[in-house]
């Protein structure tokens, strides 16, 4: 088998071949990483490829077969991880110049968990510095491309993640969901990302952004290897106590089983204004297959959704602003090289070490929390986010899951919304509600603009519920064949030195 | 309520951020457009509503009060910007 025939297969794939003795996990991260040598130029999804912890990895799976030994549920897959999870005595920078040096003492939990089911890391993934962004375009290091369209982004967040497994890097790749980190650059990269519930998945080891909204979740081709990674990352961990006891269902062995009398309920106000018209007439076809499949569909209310962006803007800015006042220059992380005192100190190593828009941030939330300023914007903000929760409280009593556009374009140019922030927030205008009400939400392909852009369709699901998401998501995709279509990166590329 | 480049730049002290004039400036127009973006949330009517901090009714998670390892000393200095071996070295606070 040729490596090209293998890259781009799901993950299950994978682990069919390597149990049947097909192929070697050396062979196929072998595959991979030629496949990154290749195009990542191009794509530049990654910070850090490790080729040699991937080998070795992949050749102590290939070893501990062949003496019959028991492998995880992984054993000898790649995974790309978003660069903001801590990687033992492996480079964690967030993207950041202040983490630009910081090499992490110890494994987030969702890493251990991946080494623990012998999964292979291939490396850490671009993404906007400390997540703060919905291009990936504020990385301090790189501009990563979405592969459909090399002069578009791939979204963001975890723009890495994302163009790593559409780019054929790694059949799974594992990102983080503020505001729709997670599922919006899956809905512009044409794959599967899920953000679980909150309280779902350990973040310890994850730097954190906005406390109250960050989770971890998975990255894939398909919604079948999309429950498969959920199953390995998630469950309680005492190391984060807002990690929730509640036992981990296997998500793999119940996805095939279609939900009996399913209700549907479509978000009128996501299909109204402010949604581009090719990615509304995707979710409307979405929905003609959940009726032809005997679901029963109707229209539901959000009333106060278009609060969303302002309250998150409250919230994950004050959240932020604390969380972040730990980059003192001090412990860890960049230090200004000249200061006066203390204070200068501080100052000058967080201005030199922060990009612009994590400054933003800072300052917003800073403000918000300030005297004077707390109650109108901080304490009004959490207000709305109790009305935003009690819209969605409300319509699970009507139906089963929600769905609209997980973002309302396709991807966007590089370089586009940049130098207009709140255009930039608005990207995120139908994932940040799920983060605010804290429940699970998935997005995954769903059709392509004529211009050969993806469309992701947004399925959202009450709290812990993912089990339920899954197999409603599986539902649709079993239909359609959007999930099979894959990147042709040599077009890409070659579209792309034709035009320059 | 528009703010003005004298309350950014009071903000950016208390944020602990350095800022250039030219940031001042930009930074000033661009969070006078965000907050007046963020004034829409006035629009709610939120008498008697309990804000949500959290979107878990969770408090006062306990675990025993057991040892455990911990970092050693030279691993968790490892990654500090200046260090005498046995301490974080930070510049003179006092006079």
């Amino acid at each position: 088998m040729s490596g090209e025939s293998l890259v781009g297969r799901t993950a299950l794939e994978h682990l069919d071949a390597l149990a049947k003795g097909e192929l070697s996990a050396r062979e196929l991260v072998q595959a991979y990483l030629e496949r990154i040598e290749r195009f990542d130029g191009h794509v530049q999804a990654f910070l850090l490829v490790d080729a040699d912890g991937a080998v070795k990895k992949a050749a102590e799976v290939d070893e501990r077969r062949a003496r019959g030994e028991p492998l995880g549920p992984l054993a000898g897959v790649p995974v790309a991880v978003k660069d903001v999870l801590c990687t033992e005595g492996q480079r964690t920078t967030c993207a950041s110049r202040i983490l630009e040096n910081f090499i992490p003492p110890y494994d987030a939990t969702v890493v251990r968990k991946l080494k623990e089911a012998d999964a292979v890391l291939i490396g850490k993934t671009n993404m906007d510095e400390f997540a703060m962004g919905s291009s990936t375009e504020n990385s301090a290091f790189q501009v990563t491309r979405n592969p459909w369209d090399l002069t578009r982004a791939p979204g963001g967040s975890s723009g890495g993640s994302a163009a790593a497994v559409a780019a054929c890097f790694a059949p799974l790749a594992i990102g983080s969901d503020t505001g729709g980190s997670i599922r919006q650059p899956a809905a512009l990269c044409g794959v599967v990302g899920l953000k679980p519930t909150y309280g779902r998945v350990s973040r310890y080891g994850l730097v954190a952004f906005a406390s109250s909204l960050d989770q971890i979740g998975p990255f894939a081709f398909d919604v079948r290897d999309t429950a498969l990674l959920l199953k390995v990352i998630a469950g309680h961990d005492p190391l984060d106590s807002t990690s929730v006891a509640r036992s981990v269902p296997d998500y793999l062995a119940c996805v095939e089983e279609p939900l009996e009398g399913l209700k549907v309920g479509v978000v009128r106000e996501w299909l109204s204004e402010g949604v581009d018209p090719e990615v509304a007439t995707a979710v409307r076809d979405a929905v003609a297959v959940y009726e032809k499949l005997g679901a029963d569909v109707c229209d539901i209310s959000l009333p106060h959704s278009k609060y969303g962006i302002p309250a998150y803007y409250i919230v994950a800015p004050a959240e932020a602003s604390s969380n972040l006042a730990r980059y003192d220059g001090v412990h860890y992380g960049y230090r200004a090289a000249r200061y006066e005192d203390m204070i200068d100190m501080y100052c000058r190593t967080r201005a030199e070490g922060f990009g612009a828009e994590v400054k933003r941030r800072i300052m917003l939330g800073t403000y918000a929390l300030s005297a004077g300023y707390y109650d109108a914007y901080y304490l009004k903000a959490l207000k709305v986010r109790r009305v935003i929760r009690e819209d969605f409280d409300r319509a699970f009593e009507q139906v089963d899951v929600i769905i609209g556009p997980t973002s309302p374009t396709p991807a966007f140019r590089l370089g586009e919304r940049l130098a207009d922030p709140l255009s930039m927030y608005l990207s995120d205008i139908y994932t940040v509600t799920a983060n605010l009400a804290g429940i699970a939400g998935i997005s995954l392909p769903c059709g392509f603009t004529q211009d050969g852009l993806p469309i992701g369709l947004q399925i959202l699901a009450p709290p812990f519920e993912e089990e339920r998401l899954l197999r409603a998501a599986r539902m649709y995709e079993r239909e359609t064949e959007w999930h099979r279509r894959r990147a042709d990166l040599q077009q890409a590329v070659a579209a792309v030195s034709k035009a320059g | 309520m528009a703010l003005s480049a004298e309350q950014v730049q009071a903000v950016a002290l208390l944020a602990r951020l350095r800022l250039t004039d030219e940031e001042l400036a930009v930074m000033t127009g661009q969070l006078n457009k965000i907050v007046e973006y963020v004034e829409q949330l006035h629009e709610v009517d939120t008498k008697d509503v309990e804000p949500l901090a959290h979107p878990l009714p969770i408090s006062n998670v306990f675990r025993e009060d057991r040892l455990r390892p911990s970092l050693p000393r030279d691993v968790a200095l490892r990654n500090a910007p200046d260090t005498d071996g046995e301490f974080f070295l930070v510049p003179p606070v006092l006079d």
